[in-house]
């Protein structure tokens, strides 16, 4: 079984008694031109980040590959619904609405932030299989890395403001900086109980129906310290996978395509019948 | 299409054929595990044993899945206004949400909708053959089973596939319980069961009796409320009617809040008294019977409007009845009332007709099984039946815990047969506890859980199976 500490719990009396509010939630999608049987894949952005990051580019490659994909922005970013007080349950919440929406079992990826809502939305979907990409699973030492790189845009979020990302945390110096500039410019911020949660949330429960998990990420991420992305796929049984020279948003940097195709590589290797 | 064709399909003719028996061939299906119904519990239970590793061969006597919630299925007891009586955190799989933006209290084509697809979604149909009815369960040494299937309707030649262990979700809302009455045969008025009963119209203009207060009994007495010209309704006692919201909120959500904080039964009875004194207040007021017994001792009823129509003089509180007549019904007080139908709502019994009833622990021929948490046979380890729950809350959720915590028992007498040979041991040792709390004895609580009784218990059975 991959990851969590904690045994399944069957009696849920608490989530039961206070259902997360529905809220109108953004779903982008490219699909294959011909079925070819694929698992769907649905991307989850980071804190910050809407379903835009993998429209840029992901969605149609994966497409052209013939995996239908789909991205959805979490409550509070890009065109979801405004959603200000929402916490890590809720953003988990949008994810298992979505994924268990979708007419096939999906494969979760999930970037930054959004790989922590990925593990905690293994534990309530059976995913078909599971990607973590550059994951922010809220541990000191991220925080640590963050308030060294970035003292500016981390130190608010301490204290109850948005946490901002820079430029050059997230991109590497290959992507032209017109791009960066635009990118960096449609970020916006998580739910600010969201944010604490990051380092206040209990571990997730163990993930149900034992999908095959992959983490990748960059050694010189400027957010996730590659010891995080280490521990990471450490805890679900293997190596990260690694992409040097890339920035943190490994959908939008230059090389976007070489970590999409390792994902996909793995995904059509998983599934090929021993 | 031959389904011999298909090489993960049972296949009499194949040559893997274990001993003929009575001199027909079976055909050996090694690991599969067999399923009986694409219901609710027959579905959660083919995709939790395909998702711990194991072949699944499902046999549904109907064309579609959905079981007793597909409309279309000749057995389905549903009508045209049923809607659920548990919200969708209590009613849904836990790993498989209904969309949030349905309502407190969905109808039931949104419930069959949602089976649709979760039988899409984790590709459960190829495993279901339909069409097929179960006609034999026979034990076969090594703690395998014999199951004989022949096409629904009894065309068709019988076929015997013998497989490594059997889930029974043959569901317990399809056969009708009818209670004796004297006279009944002499009454010259309409009557029908209430699995017969599908669309208001069947009540128009007539003067309608309808007997039983379960969930059923008060949904078609509101209806004839509504729609017919006059309705009486009889039960055996008095109930209490728990509307389906308090304090702003569906009422299941604020009792998982106290049960959550652990409230204790005496307190929750006191509030739940409380709250209907703040609303409707004394129902003895209306002419309904008082209640023999405190709240959470019977089977809950979720019903806001009946009070109401009560209240509206469009319902009239009888008490039970005593015998037919030609052209009368007389009830126990000796009042005499003249109904052109009668509607039995007086709810259904369990039947595994191709089971040996003594396998489930039936010795006394009574139609009561006796199983550990509902669903465990003494004696025989790879047995296991779904969804014979009555819960105070959803039974889908029950039914999907059930049939997870079997496919982790089933891995694990390959893996740590010590560990299965335990969960045997409590199996016999727990037949008969009971998961709820004091309820009225009566065939209708043969199956009574509180759920969170009954899920704690599963939880357990769960850890002391994978701990220690």
């Amino acid at each position: 079984m991959s990851g969590g500490g904690e045994r399944v719990r069957v009696l849920r009396g608490r989530e039961w008694a206070r259902p997360v509010r529905p809220a109108r939630r953004e779903v982008l999608s490219v699909l294959p031109e011909l079925e070819q049987g694929r698992p769907p894949l649905l991307f989850v952005p980071g804190f910050g980040h809407g379903a835009w990051a993998f429209a840029e580019h992901w969605l149609e490659h994966a497409a052209g590959r013939g995996f239908p994909a789909y991205a959805l922005s979490l409550r509070g970013h890009g065109g979801s619904e405004p959603a200000p007080e929402a916490t890590l349950r809720a953003y988990t919440h949008d994810v298992t609405q979505v994924a268990a929406g979708l007419p096939r079992q999906a494969v979760l990826v999930g970037h930054g932030a959004g790989a922590l809502v990925v593990r905690h939305a293994l534990a309530r979907y059976p995913a078909r299989a599971a990607v973590l990409v550059a994951p922010v699973l809220g541990e000191w030492g991220t925080l640590g890395a963050a308030l060294r790189r970035n003292p500016g845009g981390t130190l608010p979020a301490l204290v109850g403001g948005g946490l901002r990302l820079s430029r050059r945390q997230l991109f590497s110096r290959e992507l032209p900086d017109a791009e960066a500039r635009r990118y960096a410019a449609r970020i916006g911020r998580a739910g600010r109980r969201a944010q604490w949660q990051l380092l206040t949330h209990r571990d997730p429960e163990p993930a149900v129906g034992h999908p095959p998990v992959l983490v990748l990420g960059s050694p010189d991420d400027r957010v996730v310290p590659p010891a995080a992305l280490t521990r990471a796929a450490r805890r679900h049984g293997g190596a990260p996978l690694l992409f040097p020279g890339m920035g943190h948003d490994l959908m939008l940097d230059a090389r976007w395509r070489e970590p999409i195709d390792a994902i996909l590589d793995w995904l059509e290797k998983e599934h090929t019948p021993a | 299409m031959s389904p011999s064709t298909d090489p993960d399909r049972p296949d009499p003719d194949a040559a893997t054929l274990a001993p003929p028996r009575d001199g027909r061939p079976v055909s050996d299906r090694g690991d599969t595990v067999c399923v009986i119904g694409a219901g609710a519990s027959g579905l959660t239970a083919v995709k939790n044993l395909r998702e711990h590793g194991f072949g699944v061969d499902c046999y549904e006597r109907e064309t579609g899945v959905g079981g007793a919630w597909n409309w279309r299925h000749d057995r389905s007891p549903v009508y045209a206004s049923t809607h659920l009586i548990s919200s969708p955190p209590f009613t849904q799989f836990p790993d498989f949400p209904m969309p949030d933006d349905w309502p407190d209290y969905p109808h039931h084509s949104q419930l069959l909708s949602y089976f649709e697809r979760y039988a899409d979604h984790f590709d459960l149909r190829q495993h279901v053959w339909f069409g097929t009815e179960v006609v034999r369960v026979e034990p076969v040494a090594g703690d395998r089973w014999d199951v004989t299937t022949r096409s629904t309707g009894g065309y068709g030649p019988e076929r015997t596939s013998r497989y490594a262990a059997v889930v029974v979700a043959n569901g317990h809302n399809w056969s009708p319980k009818l209670p004796r009455y004297e006279g009944l045969e002499e009454f010259r008025g309409e009557i029908m069961h209430a699995s017969s009963y599908k669309d208001p119209a069947q009540l128009r203009g007539k003067r309608v009796l309808v007997v039983g207060a379960g969930n059923t009994g008060c949904d078609i007495a509101v209806e004839a409320a509504q729609q017919a010209s006059h309705c009486w309704h009889s039960t055996r006692r008095g109930y209490w009617y728990a509307p389906k919201y308090v304090l702003g909120r569906p009422t299941d959500q604020v009792n998982d809040r106290l049960l959550a904080l652990r409230v204790p039964l005496r307190i929750r009875q006191w509030l739940y008294h409380w709250t209907l004194r703040l609303t409707v207040g004394d129902l003895t007021r209306f002419g309904l019977p008082k209640p023999d017994h405190r709240v959470y001792e019977t089977h809950p009823i979720a019903n806001s409007q009946l009070v109401y129509y009560v209240g509206h003089g469009e319902i009239a509180p009888v008490p039970d009845v005593a015998r037919f007549h030609a052209k009368a019904v007389e009830l126990t007080d000796g009042r005499r009332i003249e109904p052109d139908l009668v509607v039995f709502a007086t709810g259904y019994l369990p039947r595994f007709e191709f089971l040996d009833p003594r396998i489930l622990g039936d010795a006394d021929g009574s139609g009561r099984p006796r199983l550990w948490l509902n669903a465990f046979a003494p004696g025989h380890p790879t047995l296991a039946v779904a969804g014979l729950v009555q819960s105070d809350s959803g039974i889908f959720t029950l039914s999907h815990w059930q049939t997870v915590l079997f496919a982790r028992l089933l891995a694990l007498r390959i893996t740590r047969p010590d560990r299965a040979a335990a969960f045997a041991k409590r199996a016999a040792a727990g037949v008969g506890e009971r998961y709820a709390g004091k309820v009225k004895d009566s065939s209708r609580h043969w199956f009574e859980v509180g759920h969170a009784d009954y899920l704690r218990a599963v939880q357990r059975a769960m850890y002391d199976l994978e701990e220690k």
